[in-house]
């Protein structure tokens, strides 16, 4: 049970100081994991972010499944997640009722305004670094450009996409984007 | 009943958006094509919201859309919607670790979804562009006259300074927010 609770406690931590999501954690997860407490060493935690890469799911949830899960077990996994996202909870709670609150207010609406131009700023620097990853050759640049444009126009379920990319994978272009 | 529906919504979110937060977008895109939970204009100001705050971003992202549609029980089921999928794969996955990271299987799988993964998220920062810029997202309501300068502009050298300079994305959120106050948006 104290163990439990000092999943728990770590990953709550962990959840609610570090900005940026589950690559920026890595740092942190290294300091709390690594040094302070010993619950693994830095390759492993390097197995389970590549992982928590290629599952789906949140990085940072997989990552901390994983953890918990190897020091106790299902249940530990189940606490180490649960830490994870107990501070985001209250904050983003919080800024929700303020926010709601706000908007009656001219300024907040031109505020939110230029924040939503920065956000499709931000989306597209993040494309291009994700493009130069994922798209290596011709085969990979048609999968990217065709289910952007087939999204874009019709309103079908991303799922759909991630299925018939995944078996695209296996069939066609059978790995060769390696980094 | 909204609180099943919006466990099953995200529990769909967590079992198929491979690639960690940001690509949880596009989901909650279709969402708002599909439920009145949220509005694509709010879908922008969740992703500053979830980009600034502490926390994994895909959760931020979960527990905001959760409270837009059912307040802060939406917002909990919501995320643990997000995460189930998570533990249970993870758990599986825990098993058969070494197998599972080193099939070839599995890389040929995502040697495909990885490019597709691109495509989706830039097909929802289009939408979100179009927003930003047109005051509407479908291509299909266009309109030249609605066309703002401002934003134009503002998106532009935010562009080319997301580039240049490594920034935590809050400056660059805080910084367009307050271009947008002095230059009434």
């Amino acid at each position: 049970m104290k163990e439990l609770f000092k999943l728990f406690t770590t990953f709550a931590k962990i959840g609610g100081i570090t900005f940026g999501g589950g690559i920026a954690m890595l740092p942190m997860l290294e300091r709390e994991l690594v040094e302070k407490n010993g619950w693994t060493d830095e390759n492993e935690l390097l197995d389970y972010y590549a992982i928590g890469q290629c599952t789906p799911g949140l990085i940072a949830i997989n990552v901390a499944t994983f953890v918990g899960y190897k020091r106790k077990g299902v249940i530990g996994g189940i606490f180490s997640t649960l830490g994870m996202v107990f501070f985001p909870i209250i904050i983003i709670s919080i800024i929700a009722y303020f926010i709601s609150n706000m908007l009656q207010f001219e300024v907040v609406g031109h505020f939110l305004n230029g924040v939503r131009v920065v956000v499709a700023a931000i989306i597209c620097d993040a494309v291009y670094t994700m493009a130069k990853k994922s798209v290596k050759n011709m085969l990979t640049f048609v999968i990217a450009a065709l289910t952007l444009v087939l999204s874009f126009f019709l309103s079908l379920s991303p799922v759909l996409f991630v299925v018939l990319s995944a078996l695209a994978g296996v069939f066609i272009v059978k790995g060769g984007v390696e980094k | 009943m909204i609180f099943i529906q919006l466990f099953f919504e995200f529990f769909k979110i967590g079992l198929f958006a491979v690639g960690g937060g940001l690509a949880t977008i596009p989901f909650l895109y279709a969402l708002t094509d599909k439920y009145t939970w949220f509005t694509k204009e709010i879908l922008g100001d969740m992703i500053a919201i979830a980009e600034s705050t502490p926390g994994p971003i895909g959760v931020n992202m979960a527990t905001y859309a959760g409270i837009n549609a059912a307040g802060v029980l939406g917002g909990i089921v919501a995320t643990l919607g997000l995460i189930f999928p998570s533990i249970v794969i993870i758990i599986i996955v825990a098993k058969i670790f070494q197998k599972f990271k080193d099939n070839k299987y599995v890389k040929f799988a995502f040697s495909g979804i990885r490019p597709a993964v691109t495509g989706l998220i830039a097909a929802a920062g289009i939408g979100i562009l179009l927003l930003a810029l047109f005051g509407d997202s479908s291509w299909k309501n266009l309109n030249l006259s609605d066309f703002s300068v401002k934003a134009a502009i503002l998106f532009i050298v935010t562009l080319i300074l997301t580039n240049k300079i490594k920034l935590h994305p809050v400056v660059f959120i805080l910084a367009g927010g307050i271009t947008g106050v002095i230059f009434s948006f």
